[in-house]
């Protein structure tokens, strides 16, 4: 290989100490670069630049939200299940047996504005590497997506690609996808949100972490050749608002190969049984840079590296380039000398490159002080020399300026309550039917048809229920199950309620289908840090979470913070999407939302109580455009007194279906219920327009057969759950009466409703 | 003695597990066979899985078909002595290997297409559809990006006059597929490929039915039907 012609070495650098430095370029600020100087006594080469500007990028750093961040720790709720919390790649959830289960959600939102197929595609890729990198296989996926609306002409360009990147990605790598969230609004529509979740299953035992222990251990670069991807795309692609430039950065986004993927997992998974790490880290965002300050940060702190034995499939790279680049499909693992034959061979059989790249060093007393010592080469000619947790645990910390929003009041003043509200049942009926079929509520089975939810054999539940839920463990009969919900529209009427109130549906929907939830991870979307607006919005939301964790019990074991989601000084409505995980301990407990076809006659009982709530309601959206007011009020304790009852009446197995509300209210919700279980229903309601469409909290629909309607009404009252008989199960149309009207709808009208809005525009030529 | 059945894996292979279980819950014990060793382990019949056996980056199946493991397989399968059964990636492979007709193209939609679908059995005269009766309709799973079955007319002629078009979907093709074709046999039905999986619907509990797995229970009638040894263990 050519010598390359610039080469900036240590040497080199610390006699040009005025060498001006693209610093600015590369998202570096005056005063951060001016603190890298100062840690290293003299100007960083071109490779250390590359290191810290993308380590102290956003994306990594979190140097915006770590302030806010903290409360997830200082707030946690005491909670045994925890084995693994926030920090690592991922958390991990002890769900009994021995068994444990890791998952976390992250985004992608970027990378899909600009190439919707690879970047959802390499969204995928890399959260399941995160979760395979603690040590446990990979089981099932999941997707909270948001576009602009339906009808813009970008959206059918962005959304088919996203979903064909999903679906080309996750079927080959072989792991179902069990649900997710599909919305729509005018601010996503130059930045949609893909965020991906994924979730692993382990024994105690096997959890592996990122560490770098054993002077003498060889560091092995395995997977994918290093490319030209991505480069540059963690801090400027990641961190940068949209602008007209935008094409320029195309070539930024990488390019993912999920077979190789496949056999990364399954040779990882080998090397991990036969105790031949000690320890990983995958390589995503920052690729070669994090992977080795983390490791070593983790580790002794100390770590050489011979950066010139980087596989290419780009001869011409410079170190700096190889250090960003993102190139997918890479490990990186710290091996005994003693395994190392072993671990070849491993690799071999599965047909996966791997490199020795270098090897773990000791550090003296005053490097360990300093942050211990990364030293890298090429070609003989030291490129790097420092201290590796200056660049991966300190970098920047940013106190944000924030302040509640101008508009925020008038926001909150202008209430639905102005809104005109059906003037006669047939208007009534009209406006369930336009609420069934809006985009953000209708069937999603265009997109969902495209992902494999089968595989494995596992799987339980998937989209359209209201949770996802799977087997784990080999034909055993524990499961978890897991939920993602966020509304942008709650969140921008009230950070802190609204985040909350994504907290709660989460929660709600995993105890709608039995189970016990247990943990929280996270993706918070959000537009520009640098506007106070905006910050003030994260933290009310980072707030709400931290404080309906503590009080429900169930701890944050990690997340993922997105920023810059903004075109021009318009950001998108604060998008937090929590994702729960709880635990079934025998999953033919479980309940689905489909109204049971051979349960004629049992009965509809809603739990909770209603209030007139109509703030961000998919109602006055819908029917009136309107966004103003307040979001429900959100009520904990109400919430977990739901999910003890319904945990308890599934495992009595006293329920024959369980649907929690949500968006669109009640009337979505036996719509949903009644075209899943092809069966209708008759129900009675007081005040037609409140209990059909407000969307108050803590509220869920149960089907119970009339031998146990006593008992579950004993099991209500223990509970102190409110619950109202308000119809049976049967024939073939909804049909709704109140004291003084009624109307109906049959089934065939809610499916034409309900299914035909995806592809009305997505098929259309 | 037990019916052994391979189950044979791919690198790129996804249900290997879920075919292994179907074998199980049939009562037969299930035989992981690897791509890379021509040893069949002397199994009494073979599951194709589903999945992307090299990643499908060519055509699917246009290599697994070179793979060592069937070195040994495909003569076997030609000769009618081994059943053999592929399942989506699995009838790929064994139209690749020239051991059923026609070829699998992408689907009309050019989307993958994930599923419950109801199909109709069309034979019971191959080794894995025996137990059913003909014309009965079951409802399985079809995943796939490539499952629409094409061949030439008289090809398709020639299956349906010799009976060999063995699963047909019930309604219009959701792939495109030619004639409705789903499933298709060899002329001794000993081979048999489907687009459609019934090892993903074995279990209540994580399937749209249990209908797929008289696939499985009709092997196992086979084999006691041609071997008396596993007559005599059968019982």
């Amino acid at each position: 290989m050519p010598e390359h012609p610039k080469l900036d070495t240590v040497a080199a650098a610390a006699h040009t100490p005025d060498t001006p430095q693209p610093y600015a370029e590369l998202g570096v600020a005056d005063d951060e670069y001016a603190r890298i100087r100062g840690i290293l006594g003299r100007r960083p080469t071109a490779a250390e630049l590359a290191i810290y500007s993308v380590m102290w990028s956003e994306h990594c750093s979190y140097k915006s939200s770590k302030v806010h961040l903290r409360q997830f720790g200082e707030k946690a709720p005491r909670s045994d299940a925890l084995l693994v919390g926030m920090g690592e790649n991922a958390g991990v959830v002890d769900v009994g047996d021995g068994c444990a289960v890791t998952f976390k959600i992250e985004s992608h939102n970027h990378p899909s504005y600009v190439e919707p197929h690879q970047g959802a595609a390499t969204g995928v890729g890399g959260i399941v590497r995160d979760i395979l990198t603690m040590g446990a296989r990979p089981v099932a996926v999941m997707d909270a997506l948001r576009f602009g609306p339906l009808e813009a002409p970008d959206t059918r360009r962005v959304l088919p690609g996203v979903v064909s990147g999903i679906s080309f990605y996750g079927n080959c790598l072989g792991l179902p996808n069990i649900g997710g969230e599909l919305g729509f609004g005018a601010g996503y529509a130059g930045n949609p949100l893909v965020n991906a979740l994924c979730v692993g299953v382990m024994r105690h035992e096997d959890i592996q972490l990122a560490q770098a222990p054993g002077p003498g251990n060889k560091v092995v670069l395995f997977g994918a050749t290093t490319g030209p991807d991505g480069i540059g795309g963690a801090s400027v692609l990641a961190s940068a608002t949209f602008d007209d430039s935008s094409h320029a950065k195309r070539p930024s986004v990488q390019v993912g190969d999920p077979f190789l993927e496949k056999l990364l997992i399954e040779c990882s998974l080998e090397l991990f049984r036969d105790g031949l790490v000690v320890g990983i880290q995958d390589l995503g965002a920052a690729g070669v840079s994090c992977a080795t300050t983390e490791l070593a940060a983790g580790g002794t702190g100390g770590m050489r590296i011979e950066l010139d034995r980087v596989p290419l499939r780009d001869s011409t790279l410079t170190p700096e380039e190889i250090l960003m680049s993102e190139s997918q499909e890479r490990m990186m693992a710290v091996v005994e000398p003693g395994s190392l034959e072993a671990f070849m061979a491993t690799c071999r059989k599965w047909n996966i490159p791997a490199s020795v790249i270098g090897e773990v060093t000791d550090v003296t007393p005053e490097e360990a002080e300093r942050g211990g010592r990364l030293v890298m080469t090429w070609h003989g000619e030291t490129v790097v020399d420092l201290p590796p947790r200056t660049a991966s645990d300190e970098g920047p910390v940013y106190e944000r300026p924030y302040a509640r929003p101008e508009d925020q009041d008038a926001l909150q003043a202008d209430t639905p309550d102005r809104l005109e509200r059906p003037g006669d049942d047939e208007e009534l009926r009209r406006q369930v039917l336009a609420v069934l079929g809006a985009p953000g509520i209708c069937a999603p089975s265009w997109v969902t048809e495209q992902y494999d939810s089968y595989v494995m054999g596992d799987t339980v539940l998937s989209a359209p229920h209201d949770a996802g839920m799977i087997r784990v463990g080999e034909d055993g009969t524990r499961g978890v199950a897991l939920a993602t919900d966020g509304n942008g529209r709650y969140t921008r009427l009230d950070p802190y309620a609204g985040t909350q109130a994504a907290f709660a549906e989460a929660y709600r929907n995993v105890a709608a289908a039995g189970a016990r939830p247990l943990a929280v991870t996270n993706c918070l979307n959000f537009g520009s840090p640098e506007d106070p607006g905006v910050m003030w919005q994260f933290a009310e939301s980072t707030r709400g979470l931290a404080d309906a964790c503590l009080e429900m019990g169930t701890p944050v074991t990690g997340g993922n913070v997105s920023f810059y989601n903004q075109t021009g000084a318009a950001a998108i409505h604060p998008t937090p999407v929590i994702g729960v995980l709880g635990v079934i301990d025998d999953v033919h407990a479980r309940l689905t939302t489909a109204f049971p076809r051979q349960s004629e006659g049992a009965r509809v009982v809603l739990l909770g109580s209603t209030r007139e709530e109509l703030g961000g309601s998919v109602w006055a959206e819908t029917v009136h455009g309107h966004l103003g007011g307040l979001p429900p009020r959100v009520d904990l304790a109400a919430e977990a007194a739901l999910a003890r009852l319904l945990a308890a009446a599934a495992d009595e197995r006293l329920l024959a279906g369980a649907h929690d509300l949500s968006d669109g209210g009640l009337a979505v919700a036996l719509a949903e219920s009644a075209l899943r279980g092809g069966v209708g229903c008759s129900v009675h309601v007081e005040d037609p327009f409140t209990a059909l469409f407000s969307e108050s909290g803590a509220r869920a629909i149960v089907v119970v057969e009339p031998e146990e309607e006593q008992s579950f009404a004993r099991l209500c009252d223990e509970h102190g759950v409110p619950a109202a008989e308000i119809g049976t199960i049967g024939g073939t149309a909804l049909t709704v009466t109140f004291p003084d009207g009624g109307f109906s709808i049959s089934l065939d009208d809610l499916r034409e409703a309900h299914t035909a809005t995806l592809p009305a525009v997505l098929d259309a030529e | 003695m037990t019916a052994r059945v391979g189950v044979v894996t791919f690198p790129g292979s996804l249900d290997d597990r879920d075919a292994a279980r179907a074998v199980r819950l049939a009562g037969a014990d299930p035989v992981p066979l690897w791509h890379d060793d021509p040893d069949l382990k002397g199994v009494d019949a073979v599951v194709l899985p589903g999945g992307f056996s090299y990643g499908d980056y060519l055509r699917c199946g246009a290599i697994a078909r070179f793979a060592p493991v069937m070195n040994e397989l495909v003569p076997a399968a030609r000769s009618g002595t081994l059943p053999v059964l592929g399942i989506c990636n699995g009838f790929q492979i064994l139209c690749e290997s020239h051991l059923l007709p026609g070829a699998l193209t992408r689907n009309r939609s050019l989307r993958f297409v994930n599923r419950e679908q109801a199909v109709r059995v069309e034979s019971t005269a191959t080794a894995w559809t025996n137990r059913y009766t003909e014309g009965e309709e079951i409802r399985i799973v079809l995943k796939s990006g490539e499952g629409n079955f094409v061949a030439d007319d008289a090809t398709l002629d020639e299956l349906e006059r010799s009976g060999r078009v063995v699963v047909r979907y019930v309604g219009e093709a959701p792939n495109g597929a030619r004639r409705g074709i789903a499933g298709i046999s060899n002329e001794h039905g000993n081979v048999v490929g489907l687009m459609p999986h019934p090892e993903h619907a074995v279990e209540e509990l994580t399937g749209p039915s249990t209908h797929g797995l008289d696939f499985f229970t009709s092997l196992l009638a086979h084999l006691a039907d041609t071997s008396p040894a596993a007559a005599a263990a059968t019982g």
